[in-house]
């Protein structure tokens, strides 16, 4: 039976949507409006919302101090890198398991996704030492190999969970239709996997851009991405709030902005199977 | 050409055996329909054909030619699946060009076949739609025009009806028939309605349990059913069977009258029972009688002006010349 939805259930409703909304919005808010104060407006009591002299010398301080670029660049490359690799390796996977499943697919997924519930420190000595050895401390390389690693399981349960929404007998049909396997991964299966594709991607070069615990444990100065940058501006030499918002809001602006223009597939992205 | 033998053919999924070996040859130009009841291997016999399954065993000839390893994509076979299987992100146009596409036919070619195919479905305005645009008989005429113009050497249809309702179903039926008299091609044909197996067949095969139970035209299943699970599964409504003394006075274990030939009258007759539900179909009324101490229920076909009702006493009385006797076993006597 549909339920009937009368005017004041909407605007209840919506009133409750906008209030949980803003309360997940608000530290990214109030961070942003901390990077235009000063360091005594900052750690004002009673805190100052709005009425504020609005300043951009936290900007400019941090600019000076720190080469925002390399940053920015090496997240760029490490977020990118390690998704890139990550679909290229979980595709075929994704794509055997969908349509040539054997007895034992299941348990290879879930055993894939239980390498997600160890602690990541619980790894951390092994392979700091691996890195170690291997020369690969503090260098991109290093960071999407191990990142790459790290969202590898969610990389191929997604693909694998768009792939199964592919009809199997689409593909019968295009192997009727005389396309042999590479023609009917060109014209049938990836243009209709796409969207899939695209969610994926998306989804994991967010989850790499935030990710600090082995950005900030493989890397010292040349390989440090924007998590590391951020880092910098916390406690060593006191605390400077309106400095630490201001590299905060510089860190993610990026992906904000990516993440707003893309918020379809987003969406989409992140309530895979659940709507046909 | 598409004469199909299949020699001994046997498939098992694992330690589940579906088809016992079997033999079948289907002829050129022939309208062959596989039924039989859900589960009973019809749609895994075709598969087999089409090739998207391998065989465990025994071997699959086309036109003569072994082609039991051969791919799905080099049997000159085309299909049309029960869910229309069209790429969604291709036009109609696309679609219906794909396999000629794939088979590197020229572009002009390609053009005429595909504004044929057209013209003979009633496609030519939605060519440039997707698929999603389309009614459910409308995907299924651009499913049978995309297996059309590849002038394949046979035809195979897996229950291409079963998503469409019933209207639609008996247009498509006669479409397909029709298709198949202007092009003289081998059609193979699984379902499992058995309207549409005697309707539609040259020659109907009965499957059960992946054992075929009976070939034949459909007048000789219905007239001679080699058994009971075939004389059972041909006809509507089923027939019904008496077992018991008056089987025995036939000298059978098990007697089936089909209800076209059982005589109903208000008056007398030789077996007696009570009207339950009557289904008036118009020109028709099927009767279901109960308490005739011969089965539970017996279903008679009437006269549409046949006037009796729930609750009535009614006589029956068989066509003797038109009873199926059968043995314990269940097998025709």
């Amino acid at each position: 039976m549909a339920r009937a939805v009368t005017t004041q259930r909407k605007i209840i409703n919506t009133a409750a949507a906008w209030a949980v909304g803003l309360a997940i919005f608000f530290p990214i808010l109030w961070t942003i409006l901390t990077s235009f104060k000063t360091e005594a407006q900052a750690i004002a009591d009673p805190p100052l919302f709005l009425g504020f002299d609005w300043t951009l010398e936290n900007y400019s301080v941090v600019m000076e101090r720190s080469d925002y670029a390399k940053y920015l660049w090496n997240s760029i490359i490490i977020a990118g890198g390690s998704t890139l690799l990550g679909i290229i390796i979980a595709v075929p996977a994704a794509w055997s398991m969908a349509f040539v499943p054997s007895k034992r697919t299941k348990d290879i997924l879930m055993w894939m996704l239980s390498t997600k519930m160890l602690p990541a420190v619980g790894v951390l000595y092994p392979i700091y030492l691996l890195f170690i050895k291997l020369g690969i401390l503090d260098s991109k390389i290093g960071l999407v190999i191990v990142l790459m690693l790290i969202n590898l399981p969610i990389i191929v349960w997604m693909l694998y969970t768009y792939f199964k929404e592919i009809p199997g007998e689409i593909l019968e049909a295009a192997r009727m239709d005389g396309a042999t396997l590479k023609e009917e991964v060109i014209y049938i299966l990836t243009p209709m996997a796409i969207p899939g594709i695209a969610s994926t991607i998306l989804l994991n070069v967010i989850l790499a851009w935030n990710e600090a615990f082995w950005t900030l444990n493989l890397t010292a100065a040349k390989a440090a991405p924007l998590t590391a940058f951020i880092a910098s501006y916390s406690s060593p030499e006191g605390l400077f709030y309106a400095k630490l918002s201001a590299a905060s809001t510089m860190a993610i602006a990026p992906i904000l902005i990516l993440g707003w223009f893309s918020q379809k597939q987003l969406v989409s992205g992140l309530t895979f199977g659940a709507v046909k | 050409m598409g004469r199909i033998t299949l020699d001994k053919v046997t498939k098992s999924f694992g330690d589940v055996n579906v088809i016992p070996p079997l033999d079948l040859t289907i002829n050129d130009g022939e309208f062959v329909v596989f039924v039989g009841p859900s589960g009973c291997g019809k749609s895994t016999l075709l598969r087999l054909i089409a090739g998207l399954e391998d065989v465990s065993s025994g071997q699959i000839r086309i036109d003569g030619d072994d082609a039991t390893n051969l791919p799905p994509a080099k049997r000159k076979l085309a299909m049309v699946f029960q869910s229309y299987a069209l790429y969604p992100h291709m036009s109609v146009r696309k679609n219906i060009a794909f396999p000629m596409k794939m088979a590197g036919v020229p572009e002009d070619e390609q053009k005429r076949r595909i504004e044929g195919a057209a013209k003979a479905l009633n496609l030519t305005d939605y060519l440039d739609r997707r698929p999603g645009q389309l009614s459910g008989g409308q995907r299924q005429r651009v499913a049978i025009g995309r297996a059309i113009v590849r002038e394949p050497s046979a035809f195979l249809f897996d229950e291409p009806l079963s998503n469409l309702d019933a209207a639609l179903r008996v247009n498509m039926r006669l479409e397909i028939s029709e298709l198949h008299n202007q092009l003289k091609t081998t059609m193979i044909y699984v379902t499992h309605d058995q309207v549409e197996a005697m309707t539609m067949a040259d020659k109907i095969v009965v499957l059960r349990a992946g054992h075929i139970e009976q070939v034949g035209s459909p007048l000789e299943l219905y007239r001679e059913p080699r058994n009971k699970f075939v004389a059972g599964f041909i006809g509507s409504p089923k027939m019904n069977f008496i077992e018991g003394p008056v089987a025995a006075q036939q000298g059978a274990h098990t007697i089936g009258i089909r209800p076209e030939h059982i005589t109903a009258s208000a008056t007398d007759g030789m077996w007696s029972g009570v009207v339950g539900v009557a289904e008036h179909l118009g020109s028709d009324t099927f009767l279901h009688i109960h308490e005739t101490g011969l089965a539970e229920t017996m279903t008679v076909r009437v006269n549409g002006e046949f006037n009796l009702r729930h609750g009535d006493k009614v006589f029956l009385t068989p066509e003797m010349d038109k009873l199926h006797k059968f043995d314990a076993k269940g097998l025709r006597i």
